[in-house]
C-alpha cells in the first residue's frame, strides 16, 4: 500500500470532481426537463405523438451511454452543414458534447419515471379538482406534478445516481473528470488498487450524500408524516 | 451500404464476429455475476450481522462507483494482482492476462451486485410459510432450496433478471477501453479507417438495439414459462 501516493493523489482527484458534479448537475437539470416534456407527450392520446416519444425513450435506453457520447461527439463532427452553423460552437466541444450526450440519455429514463408516475396518480384526485372547478391547467400543475414528484422521487434518486455513474464515461472524450484523472494516475503511477480506493471513496460519498438527500425528501413529501 | 459488405472490402464480417464477442462477454458476466451472486446473496440474509456487512460492502462499493473505474482497475491491475499470486508459488514472469477474462471478470462482478440484490428480493418476497411447510414434510435442506425455494423465487426474480441483463449487455461496450474488438472497439477502428465515425456508430447502436430487443423476446418467453400456474 502506497499511502503517500494516496495522500498526494486525493487533491487532484478532488478537483476533478469538481467536474464530474458540473456535468452531474446540468444533465440532470436539462434531463429532467426533456424527461418532463417527452412524459406529457407519452400520456397524449395522439398515437404519432405517442409513439415518437416511446422511439425516443427506447432508442435511448436501449443503447449504451457511450455509443451515444460517440456518435454526438465523433459522428456529428462528420456533417459538413452542421460545421457551418452556430451549433459547430457547442458541438466542438467535448464539454458540451458529454452534457448534450448525458441529458439526452437521463431525458429518456426520466420520461418514463414520470410517465409511470403521472400513470399511478387515481382518477378520482383529478376528477375531485374538476369538480371544484379548477381549470385542467391548475389542476397539471398544483396537483398532478405535486403528486407526480412524491410518486417518482425513490426511482428518480436511482437515476441520480445511475446519471452519476455515467458522467465518468466523458473521461473517453478527452474530458478530465474523477475517471479520468483517476486513470491518468493509475496509468503513470501504476498503482491501480490506491487510486481506486481513493476515487471510488469519493464516488462512494457522493452517492451517499444523494441517497440520503432523496430520503429526506421522500420523507418531506410523503402523505404519512 | 458497401461498407458494410462481408469480406476484404467491408467491415460486414468484422462487425458480425465483433457481436458474437459481445454476446459471448455478457453471457460470461452473467454467468461469472451469477456466481457472486450465489456466494453473497446468503450472506446478506444470514442472520450473523459480520456476514451481513460483508454483503452490504460488495453491493454497495460496486453500485457505488463507475463501472468505468472498476473496469480499470481490473484492466491495470489484474495481471499484477495474479503476478503477485504466482511469486507466493515461485514463478516471476510476467503474465498476460487476455482481454475477454479481465472484461467478463469486471463487468461480472458488477452484474453479480445487481443480481444479489435481485435475489435477495425475491427470497425475501417469498412467504416465510413455504420454508416452514417444506420443513414440516421433512425434505432436507437441499431439497428445500432446490426444489421448493428456487422455482418460486426464479418466478419473482425474472422480471428483474432482464433489467441485470440489460444492463450488462450494455455495459459491455466499456470493456472496448481494454482493447477487447466486440461491437464498440471495432466500430472505433472501421470509424478511424474509413473515417465515417457516424455511420459505424449509428450501426453500432442499431446493433445494440436489436440485442436487447431480441432479448426482451426471448426473455418474456421464459416469464411466462415459469409463470405457469399463475
Amino acid at each position: 500500500m502506497d499511502f503517500d501516493l494516496m495522500i498526494t493523489s486525493f487533491p487532484k482527484l478532488l478537483g476533478a470532481t469538481v467536474v464530474t458534479l458540473k456535468l452531474l448537475s446540468a444533465s440532470l437539470f436539462f434531463g429532467l426537463l426533456l424527461g418532463l416534456f417527452f412524459a406529457i407527450l407519452r400520456l397524449n392520446k395522439n398515437i404519432f405523438i405517442n409513439k415518437f416519444a416511446y422511439g425516443y425513450s427506447y432508442i435511448f435506453r436501449g443503447t449504451p451511454l457511450l455509443v451515444q457520447i460517440f456518435i454526438i461527439y465523433f459522428g456529428l463532427g462528420q456533417i459538413e452543414y452542421l460545421r457551418t452553423t452556430f451549433l459547430w460552437v457547442i458541438l466542438k466541444e467535448p464539454y458540451w458534447c458529454a452534457i448534450i450526450a448525458f441529458t439526452l440519455n437521463t431525458g429518456a429514463y426520466t420520461s418514463e419515471i414520470l410517465r409511470s408516475a403521472f400513470q399511478t396518480i387515481k382518477p378520482g384526485i383529478i376528477e375531485a379538482g374538476k369538480s371544484l372547478g379548477i381549470s385542467n391547467k391548475i389542476i397539471f400543475y398544483k396537483i398532478q406534478i405535486p403528486i407526480a414528484i412524491r410518486q417518482s422521487l425513490p426511482a428518480y434518486g436511482n437515476e441520480i445516481i445511475l446519471m452519476m455513474k455515467g458522467t465518468s464515461l466523458a473521461s473517453t472524450v478527452t474530458l478530465m473528470d474523477l475517471t479520468g484523472v483517476a486513470k491518468y494516475i493509475i496509468s503513470t503511477t501504476f498503482k491501480p488498487i490506491e487510486v481506486f480506493i481513493v476515487a471510488g471513496g469519493i464516488y462512494l460519498f457522493m452517492t451517499f450524500v444523494i441517497h440520503n438527500i432523496i430520503k429526506y425528501l421522500e420523507k418531506k413529501y410523503s402523505f404519512q408524516q | 451500404m458497401e461498407l458494410l459488405a462481408f469480406g476484404k472490402t467491408g467491415w460486414g464480417d468484422e462487425l458480425f464476429y465483433a457481436t458474437l464477442m459481445t454476446i459471448a462477454v455478457s453471457i460470461t458476466a452473467m454467468l461469472v455475476g451469477f456466481f457472486f451472486a450465489l456466494i453473497f446473496t446468503p450472506l446478506k440474509l444470514s442472520k450473523y450481522k459480520s456476514l451481513n456487512l460483508v454483503g452490504n460492502f460488495y453491493t454497495t462499493v460496486i453500485r457505488g462507483v463507475p463501472e468505468l473505474l472498476v473496469i480499470y482497475l481490473f484492466f491495470f491491475g489484474g495481471s499484477g494482482a495474479i503476478m503477485y499470486v504466482a511469486s507466493i508459488f515461485g514463478y516471476y514472469e510476467y503474465i498476460e492476462i487476455n482481454a475477454f477474462i479481465t472484461g467478463s471478470m469486471a463487468i461480472g462482478i458488477i452484474s453479480g451486485a445487481y443480481s444479489t440484490e435481485v435475489f435477495r428480493g425475491a427470497i425475501q418476497s417469498i412467504d416465510k410459510g413455504q420454508f416452514e411447510a417444506a420443513k414440516v414434510l421433512g425434505i432436507n435442506k437441499f431439497g428445500q432450496f432446490y426444489k421448493i425455494i428456487l422455482p418460486q423465487m426464479l418466478r419473482l426474480a425474472i422480471p428483474n433478471l432482464s433489467n441485470v441483463w440489460q444492463i450488462t449487455l450494455k455495459d459491455t461496450s466499456l470493456i472496448s477501453v481494454t482493447g477487447l474488438v466486440e461491437i464498440m472497439r471495432q466500430s472505433y477502428i472501421a470509424a478511424g479507417s474509413t473515417r465515417d465515425p457516424l455511420f459505424f456508430y449509428s450501426f453500432a447502436a442499431v446493433l445494440y438495439l436489436m440485442l436487447t430487443y431480441m432479448s426482451m423476446k426471448l426473455i418474456n418467453k421464459l416469464e411466462v414459462r415459469y409463470s405457469r400456474g399463475y
